[in-house]
This record gives C-alpha cells, sequence and structure tokens, in this order.
C-alpha cells in the first residue's frame, strides 16, 4: 500500500536524523569511561599514574616525580589488598574505633574544610577495600593525593599516625561492617556521603544538615550566614565551592554519575571532588535520593503514562472506524 | 438597523446575526479538497493540534514561570516539576512538543516541495508558511532562553552575537538586542514578552493568513492533477461520489485527519511519558553561569542544519552562507522555473535535486552537533557547499526541466 510505503519513508529519514543527534552525536562529544563495578583495588589510580608519567616522558618534564608516583599507588594498594585479606576482629576494633569518634563526633564542627560525615551507616556505604585503603591513607584512597605535598596535611590525614598496625585497621573495618551496618535510608546516604560538601536546595538542605523553620526572620538570616560562613571553608578547601546536587541527576547521563562517584578523575582529570568510596547498594542509594529530589515525577509518569497511551489507541481505533464509514462509499 | 424576525432556534438566531451557516458551509462542509490525497496532507492539521497543546500547555507554565534572571530556573525547575500539581506533566508536554513540532514542520514543507506545492497560484501558501516557521524558529529560540540554564544562557550569547554582523563589528546592535552587555536579566525579560505575547500574536495571525491563502487554489494532490472544483462538488452533490474527484474538508477529509492525529498522539504521549530527554537538553539543568562555558554549545537539532553552514566557513563568509540559508526556502517558487506541478518522481532531475536535499540537510543536521573536528569538519564544508549549490541547480534542472 502506498500509504504504508510513505510512512516507511518518513519513518526511516526521521529515525537516521534521530539517530544522529542523539546516540553518535553523544557517543561523539563524550569521552568513554569504563565502569569499575565500584570495585576499589586501585587499577585506574595507577593507570592514571602511568598516564601522568608518559605525558610527562612526551614533554621531557620531572619523570622522577612521576615515576615516584606509580610506585607510590602500586605500593599502596598492595598493601591494601594485604590487610584485606587479613581477619578483622570487630570486638577489638569497637577500642579503635574511638579514635575515629574524636572526628566524626556529630558535634557539626568544621576540621579542615568540612564537617566530618557521620559514620552511622559507614559499613554498608562503603566498600570494604576502599575503607581499608581510607584509613591507611585518605588521600591516597579518595585519589586526591596529588593536592598533598604530604598526605598526613589531609583534614583526616592524621589518621595515619594514630592507627599504624594493619590488623587494627582490619578490626575498625570489620566492626563497622557489623556494627554501622543497618538499613539506610535514602536520605542518609546521601547525607553522609555526600552532603558535608554538596547543598541540595530543592531539599531544604545545606552543608550544615537541613534547614530548620524558623519563626523569626533574624534566626533565618543568622542561620543564612552560618551556611554562607560553612561554605566559605568548603571552598577554600575544594578551590570551589561544590555545585548544588538538586537537580544533577537530569543534567547528567547515568553513566557518567556512576563513573564519576567510582572516581571524579577520569571524569575530570585534576578535580578536587574526592573519590567517595561508595559500594553498589550506597550508590544506589544515593542515586535514588537524587532522583526523589531531581525527578519526582518519575512515579507519577509510570503510573499515567500506560493509561494516556491506552486513551489514545482507543481514539484512533475509533478514528480509524470513523473515517472508514466516511470514506466508504468514495472509490 | 437591518430587519430581524424572532428567531426559532439559538442556530437561527446566531444565523441571523453571524451568518454561521454560511460560514459553515463555505469553511468546512463546501470547502472541497481533492479525493487523492495520502496522509502527508494531514501534517497541516497535526501542526494545528500541535500548537494548540504548545498554547495549552504553556498558559499552565506561564502561571508559575518566574521571568527573573536569580528566580526563573528555580520556578521552572523545583515550583513546576516538583511543586505544582501535574506542572511536570505540562512542560514535558510543551518540551516534546516545541521539538515535534519542527519535525512535522520539516516534512510538510518537504510534502510541499516533492508534490510542487508552492507553484502557480499556491505561491502565497508557501510564502505563509515561511513566514510560519520563521515565526516558530523565533518562538523555539526564545522559549529556549526561559529556563534560564546554562544552554539557555550560551546559546543566547552564542546566536545574539551572530548579530555583530563579522567583520562589521556592530557590537553596538548586539548590546541593543540583548539589552545589556552580556544576556542577564533584561534580555530575559524581553524574550519572557516575546516568547509568551508578540511571537504568538503573529503566529495566531499567519495560521490565519496560511488557511486563508489555501482557499481560493485548494491544497494539492498526489497527481498535481488541475481539478475544476465547481464541477467535481457539483457531482458530489448530486451524490455521484465515487465520480467526483474532491470531498468535503467537514466530516470527510477531517475523519482522516483526525485519524492521523490520533496515531501521531500516540506517538507524542510515548515521548512525553517515555522518551523526553532528547527534548530536554541535560546541559541546561545546569543553571546559567557567565564564567563557566559549557564544552559543548549547540543549538536544537532543528536549527543544527543552518548552524552547520555557517561553522566550517571563515567569518564573514559563514555569515553570509548563513544568511543565504535562511532565506533561501522563501524563493523556491521563483527560483523553480518549471510550470509542472506534479510529484517529483514524475519530474526527471528534480527528483535527483529533491532526495540530495533531504539528504544533505540530514548530513548537516548531524554533523551541526559533532565537535567541529578532523573528518566531521571536511564533511561539514562539502555538505554545507552542497546546499549552497542546490539552489542555482534548481534554477538550471526546472529551467531544462520537459513539459509535462
Ligand atoms: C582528624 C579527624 C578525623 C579522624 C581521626 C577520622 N576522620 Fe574520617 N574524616 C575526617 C574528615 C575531615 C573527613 C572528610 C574528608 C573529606 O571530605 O575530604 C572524613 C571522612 C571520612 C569518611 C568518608 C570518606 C568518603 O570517602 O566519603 C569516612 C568513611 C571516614 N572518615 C571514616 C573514618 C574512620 C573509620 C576513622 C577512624 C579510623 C576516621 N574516619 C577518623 C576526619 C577524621
Ligand atoms: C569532599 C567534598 C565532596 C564530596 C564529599 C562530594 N563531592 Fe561532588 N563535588 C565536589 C567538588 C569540589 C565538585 C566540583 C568539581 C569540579 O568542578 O572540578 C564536585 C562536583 C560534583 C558533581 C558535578 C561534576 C561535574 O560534571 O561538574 C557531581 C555530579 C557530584 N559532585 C556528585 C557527588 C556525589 C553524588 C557525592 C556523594 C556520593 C559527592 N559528589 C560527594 C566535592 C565533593
Ligand atoms: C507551523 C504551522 C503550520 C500550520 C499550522 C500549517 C497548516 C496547514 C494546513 C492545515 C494545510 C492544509 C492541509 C495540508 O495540506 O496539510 C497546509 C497546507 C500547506 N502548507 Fe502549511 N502549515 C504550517 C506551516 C507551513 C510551513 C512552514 C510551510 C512551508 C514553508 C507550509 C506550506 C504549506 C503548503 C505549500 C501547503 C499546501 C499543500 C498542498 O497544497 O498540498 N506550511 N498548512
Amino acid at each position: 500500500m502506498r500509504e504504508l510505503k510513505i510512512l516507511a519513508v518518513v519513518v526511516f529519514f526521521t529515525l537516521v536524523t534521530y539517530w544522529g543527534v542523539e546516540p553518535f552525536a553523544h557517543s561523539q562529544m563524550h569521552k568513554h569511561v569504563e565502569g569499575q563495578e565500584f570495585i576499589y583495588n586501585g587499577t585506574a589510580d595507577i593507570k592514571g599514574a602511568e598516564a601522568a608519567l608518559e605525558k610527562a616522558k612526551a614533554e621531557g618534564t620531572d619523570t622522577a616525580a612521576a615515576q615516584a608516583k606509580v610506585e607510590a599507588k602500586k605500593a599502596f594498594w598492595a598493601d591494601v589488598e594485604k590487610i584485606a585479606q587479613l581477619q578483622g576482629n570487630a570486638a577489638n576494633g569497637e577500642a579503635a574505633f574511638a579514635t575515629c569518634l574524636g572526628c566524626h563526633n556529630g558535634a557539626g564542627v568544621n576540621m579542615g574544610g568540612v564537617i566530618p560525615p557521620n559514620l552511622d551507616h559507614a559499613g554498608s556505604l562503603y566498600d570494604k577495600n576502599y575503607l581499608i585503603a581510607l584509613i591507611k591513607d585518605p588521600a591516597m584512597a579518595s585519589n586526591v593525593d596529588h593536592k598533598y605535598e604530604d598526605t598526613m596535611t589531609h583534614p583526616m590525614g592524621s589518621i595515619k599516625g594514630m592507627i599504624t598496625d594493619d590488623q587494627q585497621i582490619a578490626d575498625i573495618v570489620a566492626y563497622m561492617q557489623e556494627k554501622m551496618a543497618g538499613e539506610v535510608t535514602t536520605k542518609e546516604a546521601f547525607d553522609e556521603a555526600c552532603a558535608r560538601c554538596h547543598a541540595m536546595r530543592y531539599a531544604k538542605t545545606t552543608q550544615l544538615g537541613d534547614t530548620p523553620e524558623f519563626k523569626h526572620e533574624k534566626d533565618a538570616l543568622a542561620h543564612e550566614i552560618k551556611v554562607l560562613e560553612e561554605q566559605e571553608l568548603v571552598k577554600t578547601y575544594m578551590g570551589k565551592l561544590p555545585p548544588d546536587l538538586s537537580i544533577m541527576i537530569r543534567a547528567r547521563s547515568e553513566h557518567f554519575m556512576e563513573t564519576f562517584v567510582e572516581n571524579p578523575q577520569t571524569q575530570l582529570a585534576g578535580t578536587s571532588m574526592p573519590r567517595v568510596g561508595l559500594n553498589k547498594e550506597g550508590y544506589e542509594k544515593v542515586k535514588t535520593y537524587l532522583e526523589e529530589v531531581g525527578d519526582p515525577s518519575k512515579p507519577a509518569r509510570e503510573a499515567i503514562g500506560p493509561w494516556v497511551i491506552l486513551f489514545f489507541v482507543v481514539f484512533t481505533v475509533l478514528a480509524y472506524l470513523w473515517k472508514k464509514s466516511q470514506w466508504r462509499d468514495l472509490h | 438597523m437591518a430587519h430581524f424576525e424572532k428567531a426559532k432556534s439559538v442556530n437561527e438566531w446566531l444565523d441571523q446575526r453571524l451568518a454561521v451557516n454560511t460560514l459553515k458551509r463555505v469553511l468546512s462542509t463546501e470547502y472541497w479538497i481533492p479525493k487523492d490525497i495520502n496522509f502527508l496532507w494531514a501534517m497541516g492539521m497535526v501542526l494545528a493540534a500541535t500548537f494548540g497543546l504548545l498554547l495549552i500547555s504553556g498558559i499552565f507554565l506561564l502561571m508559575y514561570y518566574k521571568p527573573d534572571a536569580t528566580l526563573a530556573f528555580d520556578s521552572v525547575n523545583y515550583t513546576i516539576m516538583s511543586e505544582v500539581g501535574y506542572g511536570w506533566l505540562w512542560r514535558h508536554i510543551h518540551g516534546v512538543a516545541a521539538s515535534v513540532v519542527f519535525l512535522i514542520i520539516y516534512i510538510h514543507m518537504l510534502t510541499g516541495i516533492y508534490y510542487g506545492s508552492y507553484k502557480k497560484g499556491r505561491e502565497l501558501i508557501w510564502l505563509s508558511g515561511m513566514g510560519l516557521f520563521v515565526a516558530f524558529s523565533a518562538e523555539a529560540f526564545s522559549g529556549y532562553m526561559l529556563p534560564w540554564g546554562q544552554m539557555s544562557y550560551w546559546a543566547g550569547m552564542v546566536i545574539t552575537n551572530l548579530f555583530s554582523g563579522g567583520s562589521l563589528e556592530a557590537y553596538g546592535l548586539v548590546e541593543w538586542i540583548r539589552g545589556d552587555y552580556v544576556p542577564g536579566d533584561a534580555f530575559l525579560t524581553r524574550f519572557f514578552m516575546l516568547h509568551v505575547l508578540l511571537i504568538p500574536l503573529v503566529i495566531i495571525g499567519l495560521i490565519v493568513l496560511h488557511f486563508g491563502t489555501l482557499r481560493i487554489p485548494h491544497v494539492n494532490n498526489q497527481e498535481g492533477a488541475e481539478i475544476d472544483f465547481e464541477e467535481a462538488a457539483e457531482l458530489y452533490k448530486a451524490g455521484k461520489k465515487k465520480e467526483s474527484k474532491v470531498i468535503p474538508f467537514n466530516p470527510v477529509f477531517l475523519s482522516k485527519d483526525v485519524f492521523v492525529m490520533g496515531v501521531y498522539f500516540i506517538f507524542f504521549f510515548y515521548l512525553v511519558f517515555y522518551h523526553f530527554n532528547f527534548a530536554m537538553d541535560p546541559v541546561n539543568f545546569d543553571p546559567a553561569d557567565g564564567l563557566k562555558t559549557p564544552a559543548h554549545i549547540y543549538p536544537e537539532w532543528y536549527f543544527l542544519w543552518s548552524y552547520e553552514i555557517l561553522r566550517p566557513f571563515p567569518k564573514d563568509p559563514g555569515l553570509i552562507a548563513f544568511g543565504i540559508a535562511q532565506a533561501a526556502f522563501f524563493f523556491l517558487p521563483f527560483i523553480d522555473r518549471s510550470p509542472n506541478v506534479a510529484p517529483a518522481h514524475k519530474r526527471g532531475l528534480f527528483f535527483v535535486w529533491f532526495w540530495i536535499l533531504v539528504v544533505d540537510m540530514i548530513v548537516l543536521t548531524i554533523l551541526g552537533k559533532l565537535p567541529p573536528e578532523g573528518i566531521f569538519n571536511t564533511l561539514g564544508t562539502i555538505a554545507a557547499v552542497v546546499f549552497l549549490l542546490l539552489g542555482p541547480a534548481l534554477f538550471v534542472i526546472t529551467k531544462f526541466e520537459k513539459k509535462l
């Protein structure tokens, strides 16, 4: 039938155009970054250091430092792997964990740039290897060591001097995985993993946590000033104020978000955002929260969509019958 | 005053005062359409329906939108998307319709070109149609500014910069258009005015004109046959529907239009609910930031072909080529020298010309979005040159076309 042939031509050219300006164009505009399945074993970090070494060689700049960096990363992640093999003892870990609470005390006081996050669900949000690496050397673990001459100066860097024994690290991690591993809500996941840096104005949270309702304007303004002061500190620490994440979920592709959180350096080389070290479930929780705030109509779309489509299918069938009856005696 | 009898029905009452029966006859039940048409002739009504969707969804959005550079972004992305009941639905309908309307416009234009519907007697249909194309382009561009995201800001920056006229360096004109040195509050509020008032008024006026220009020449048909509409209408009214070459707009043609619209609405609402991202660029979900240029700045897909004609050339020739591309389609009825009103497949070389045009515009569209590097740049230059040569080529081809 002629009309169907014409339709096929129209559909064909429409699809070619669509393919060209959407999937194809995006594949050309954004470099592809391999996901790591939320496994933290340093592969990407070592690769990054090696790439820097190649670049230094090509440009004839200081290769010795770059070479040392590769070696340091390899040694660090090999150690992490070794500690991961140790049998951790949660009971022993509890005592050592007190060291952590010195800073992670929930007092909401800024420490070296950010407020140390609440660790209530650290055992279920973060990957085991990542936690080991973090206690061993926070800057190396989160792949921002390039920012520090001496990684001791990282806001949590002094932990290197406090917990020096491998077995102790294994014990603390075992303790967290056993005791700090309750059910996490999506909001808690975000608050613990991202909120010390990123505000979320559509959810009325700032780097200081949820913004309370104030009766008096004076109090509201006073709070606003505190937020600005906190943001000033974060900005000094990070070099720039981390963006508000309210609708980031619609501004970046799913693939970008996932690989960025796994290892920010692969997507934005040289960025000051540290790796966060979430495991797969932890990331899913954070992502769900970003969706709940940034794309809240998703459930409604999914609920109403089929009915609207069904309505138009029925409409079309009726219209077809009407057309048939109108055109019956024309040919 | 004229003499009025007491009316026996509402219809009669209205007829006495407004001649509604005559209007109905002239505009619908005895507005004759050739029988030999296909679904492409429903695209005009599909466009009218899509414009209706844009208007209605736009009115709902307008109730909550705030034209202020500090409030605009959140009024769209928070108030409308999260707080207002079904605000997201209106926004997705508006966004998807703004994109899809151009797909249908392009199909509608290419249909006109394929069947030679812009020729002898139908020039004004074509010209008013092109007026609509320009008005819709301005409407889409001004609307794109309103969410005040990164792409609004930077596309606004790039496009208004074009008015500096290359080496003419008419920055005064650019500032006059922006109302400021860079896009800002003054820029946003004037584009808001254009988008919700002035351009929609122009569009509605042009649609009325476009419909008016159709009335005397009547729409074309699949064979480009010349029809004696008076005679064919008499046959139809005498009940000889099979013999007559025409059908009334209402209800016969309309029944087919409504069916095609139904199919279109299934497609349209599928996009609204499940596939809207193509119409709402992710980059525009980052708030406007004059200090942070996005890695890739590109217009919406429907402007890409003309953008790509601008891009591969040096500054001044690029602008001239761009100017030509914008205006080229206006002149189609006058460049085409052949008197034949017939489908392209009966017009020899014109058929080849038509498909080169289609393919070239698609190639330009795709390249317009790609980064202008290496092979893409070369291909872009070739495709742009081909487009510019298509004009003179049409003149020559149609000059020597055999009379059918
Ligand atoms: C000297 C204070 C201090 C001590 C002691 C400390 N931390 Fe931290 N911790 C911080 C700060 C500050 C941050 C935030 C760092 C950042 O965001 O760059 C942090 C971040 C973290 C994070 C989140 C890391 C991420 O990738 O998001 C975890 C988990 C953590 N600490 C666990 C611990 C554990 C377990 C201990 C004890 C072994 C500990 N911390 C001891 C200050 C401290
Ligand atoms: C220690 C502070 C810190 C933490 C914790 C943090 N971020 Fe970031 N984030 C940043 C900074 C700084 C930037 C800006 C990076 C840049 O532009 O180089 C950023 C940028 C981003 C971006 C935007 C990247 C882009 O393309 O511009 C996303 C998305 C993001 N962060 C997500 C997250 C998520 C999700 C979490 C929690 C799982 C998180 N961040 C935790 C500091 C942080
Ligand atoms: C965007 C708003 C537009 C609307 C609402 C609209 C509407 C219509 C309608 C209802 C018809 C009659 C039915 C049909 O043939 O499809 C028509 C015909 C026509 N339109 Fe449009 N149109 C629009 C834009 C355009 C544009 C951009 C062009 C091209 C420049 C154009 C060119 C034509 C031509 C040439 C015809 C006559 C077709 C024929 O004779 O077969 N229109 N239009």
